[in-house]
């Protein structure tokens, strides 16, 4: 999923505390926030935008392209059923500690309903030059710059990493999609990458993996329809087998999941698979990208 | 979570699944006793690992005698990182046959998945690698669940005849354990049709999902204890994600991604990392205690702190770091690098507070805590 500027966002959960100092960063960035959702505050203006009661009040009185679920983790599955109900074509759920049963059931619903989810457990989405969703340093230059290079990362930490080391290269990103750090989530590796394969400002990928779960197996499946070159790094190597590192999705047992599983799937696709993040800028220039603006 | 089998087979019992007459004992002597109540048992150690019959921790007693011997075995004794601190005693069941059943979340569907062998008492990898044309799978909404029907049609699928209904029913109670419980894998292996045609559950294996935990508090309450060192319950007490390993490089980093990354990169540049300790999420404002906790690792011989901050402030991690770093006054070198959301104030109170300048990369840092760490301590 990329988000652009022209996009209407709604945030759920809008009045709390971190909700109110992201918001206004969103905002700040010219992420185009016009409501936002507060089920005890309908009715009040909070950053510079009306709150309603629901996603469905909302939508009765402002079209929303977007929702970006700020709300505590058993709050999720309601709140996210709310904007499917109401129609929202695309939603980014930030929260961690969302329990797995309540995600799959949000899951189903949206895929019924047409709805895009991305998450839950990410840091959200970048467009560079257009618009953030989440809590992602977008504002900071030496981080996320207008490029050509499209990210995709189950970590908000490693995937802001990952951006600088762009930055330091000399260049730049078409999006950054953090597809979050669950075991299950709406957006898996492979479907971001089709998105970026799809997306015409992107000219190469970054591909920021972990140990756990299939995903990146399951994206090595992909890469050899793809036009776009892969760059990719695995976290986890130094991991022991059967301790979760911290993220719920990032353990695995004996073979599966493990480090070498979704190394070697990746290489054998044709990805460069690096040791180290530091190597991301690197590795990029030395693939054939058209110019421009990079 | 894991939940032991003694008390995910009540749940099994409680849901109109049959298991062996059997009860908990944490002595020999309760062993023996029950086992002069039950005939020929099973004496099963309650430790949440796989292949526990293979590492000898299910044996059976034909005598209380017998009983009484193979608990003083087991008892005290330790089981991959479990100590074995109770016993199920089981009668012990005639079995005609034995099956696989498993009910998981399915990431790549989303959905449940219903798993059905007529392979049980085996490691169901096993099998997939042996025979993969017996495991059966269905893919069910989780909005919905099991519909008799479907189980009827699974269970005809592996060639049972009389059982089928009988399977087919703990299949559908089966799914519904594992949604009324927030489960991720509910597993029934094996799956035993008796001699009488009963069928019952003979092992059971049940993960809670862990952000389940605050709807599930009678479940929580059963989960067996994680094998824990006493720093990694410190922490967890505090609410911080640790893992302690055997290096001399410590970690401290925020967000698990960028975490695991500095322990890769610690090893790859041949180095050890001495522990996974993050400060991202909620943790963000914990610097102090996760400081604390860093240091006290015995074996620590320099420290990378490596911050990328997203949602995490860096400006309010290093902020709290500096506070504690000047308090507590530790000997150990430490290496930093700072970017991302608050970076600029924060590299200057790491400058202005303990007179240390931040490295230019996270590979710059490591590596110097790296050749500090091989240094001789003097």
């Amino acid at each position: 999923m990329i988000v652009r500027s022209h996009e209407r966002v709604l945030v759920q959960g809008v009045t709390g505390r971190q909700a109110t100092y992201w918001t206004a960063r969103m905002q700040e960035y010219g992420t185009r926030i016009v409501a936002g959702v507060s089920p005890r505050k309908a009715g009040i203006n909070h950053c510079d935008v009306p709150v309603f009661g629901s996603v469905r009040e909302a939508a009765e009185h402002v079209p929303l392209d977007a929702s970006v679920l700020f709300v505590p983790p058993l709050s999720v599955k309601p709140a996210a059923l709310d904007a499917v109900t109401a129609g929202v074509p695309k939603l980014v759920i930030l929260t961690e500690h969302v329990p797995v049963r309540d995600t799959m059931h949000v899951i189903a619903a949206a895929r019924e309903a047409g709805t895009e989810v991305v998450g839950p457990n990410t840091a959200g989405l970048v467009t560079p030059g257009e618009s953030s969703v989440g809590f992602m340093p977008a504002f900071d230059p030496s981080i996320f710059r207008p490029g050509r290079v499209g990210v995709v990362s189950r970590s908000g930490s490693l995937g802001t990493l990952a951006c600088l080391n762009i930055v330091r290269a000399g260049l730049g990103q078409s999006a950054f999609i953090g597809i979050g750090g669950d075991p299950v989530v709406g957006t898996r590796t492979r479907a971001a990458l089709e998105v970026l394969e799809r997306d015409d400002r992107t000219e190469a990928v970054v591909l920021i993996g972990e140990i756990g779960g299939d995903m990146e197996e399951d994206a090595a499946g992909y890469l050899p329809e793809m036009r776009k070159p892969v760059v990719a790094f695995v976290a986890g190597r130094a991991s022991p087998p059967d301790r979760r590192m911290g993220h719920a999705g990032a353990i695995f047992q004996g073979d599966r999941g493990s480090y070498e599983s979704k190394r070697q799937a990746l290489e054998r696709a044709g990805a460069v698979v690096l040791d180290t993040p530091s190597g991301i800028g690197s590795a990029l220039l030395s693939m054939e990208m058209s110019d421009g603006t990079r | 979570m894991n939940i032991p089998e003694h008390a995910a087979k009540a749940l099994l019992e409680n849901a109109g699944i049959r298991v062996p007459a059997g009860t908990v004992a944490d002595s020999p002597q309760g062993t023996a006793r029950a086992a002069a109540r039950l005939g020929p048992v099973m004496v099963k150690a309650q430790v949440p690992v796989g292949g526990r019959g293979k590492s000898g921790g299910v044996r059976l007693a034909r005598s209380p005698a017998e009983a009484h011997a193979v608990a003083g075995d087991l008892l005290g004794s330790r089981i991959d990182r479990h100590r074995v601190t109770g016993v199920l005693v089981e009668e012990r069941v005639r079995v005609a046959g034995e099956l696989y059943a498993a009910v998981l979340n399915h990431p790549a569907g989303p959905a449940r998945r219903v798993v059905l062998s007529e392979r049980g008492g085996v490691d169901i990898e096993d099998t997939a690698r042996t025979d993969p044309g017996s495991i059966r799978t269905l893919d069910i909404d989780p909005r919905t669940g099991l519909r008799p029907e479907a189980a009827r049609q699974l269970a005809a699928q592996t060639g049972l005849d009389r059982a089928a209904p009988a399977v087919a029913d703990v299949l559908v109670r089966m799914d519904r354990l594992h949604r009324d419980s927030d489960a991720q894998l509910l597993e029934v292996n094996p799956l035993a049709i008796t001699d009488a045609g009963d069928v019952v559950a003979l092992d059971c294996k049940l993960v809670i999902d862990g952000a389940a935990a605050v709807r599930q508090p009678s479940l929580a309450a059963f989960a067996a204890p994680e094998p824990l060192t006493e720093l990694e319950r410190a922490a967890r007490e505090l609410g911080l994600q640790f893992v302690e390993l055997d290096g001399e490089v410590g970690v401290l980093a925020n967000g698990a991604g960028l975490t695991m990354t500095t322990m890769d990169v610690i090893r790859h540049l041949g180095g050890r990392p001495a522990n996974f300790l993050e400060i991202g999420g909620d943790a963000y404002t914990k610097a102090r205690p996760a400081l604390e906790i860093v240091l006290a690792q015995r074996g620590l011989r320099s420290l990378v702190v490596n911050f990328c901050g997203a949602f995490a402030r860096t400006d309010v991690m290093v902020g709290g770091l500096t506070v504690a770093w000047a308090e507590l006054q530790p000997d150990v070198p430490a290496f930093f690098t700072i970017d991302g959301t608050g970076a600029a104030a924060a590299r200057r109170m790491l400058r202005e507070r303990l007179g240390l300048e931040p490295y230019p990369t996270m590979d710059e840092a490591i590596a110097a805590a790296i050749s500090a760490a091989a240094q001789d301590p003097g």
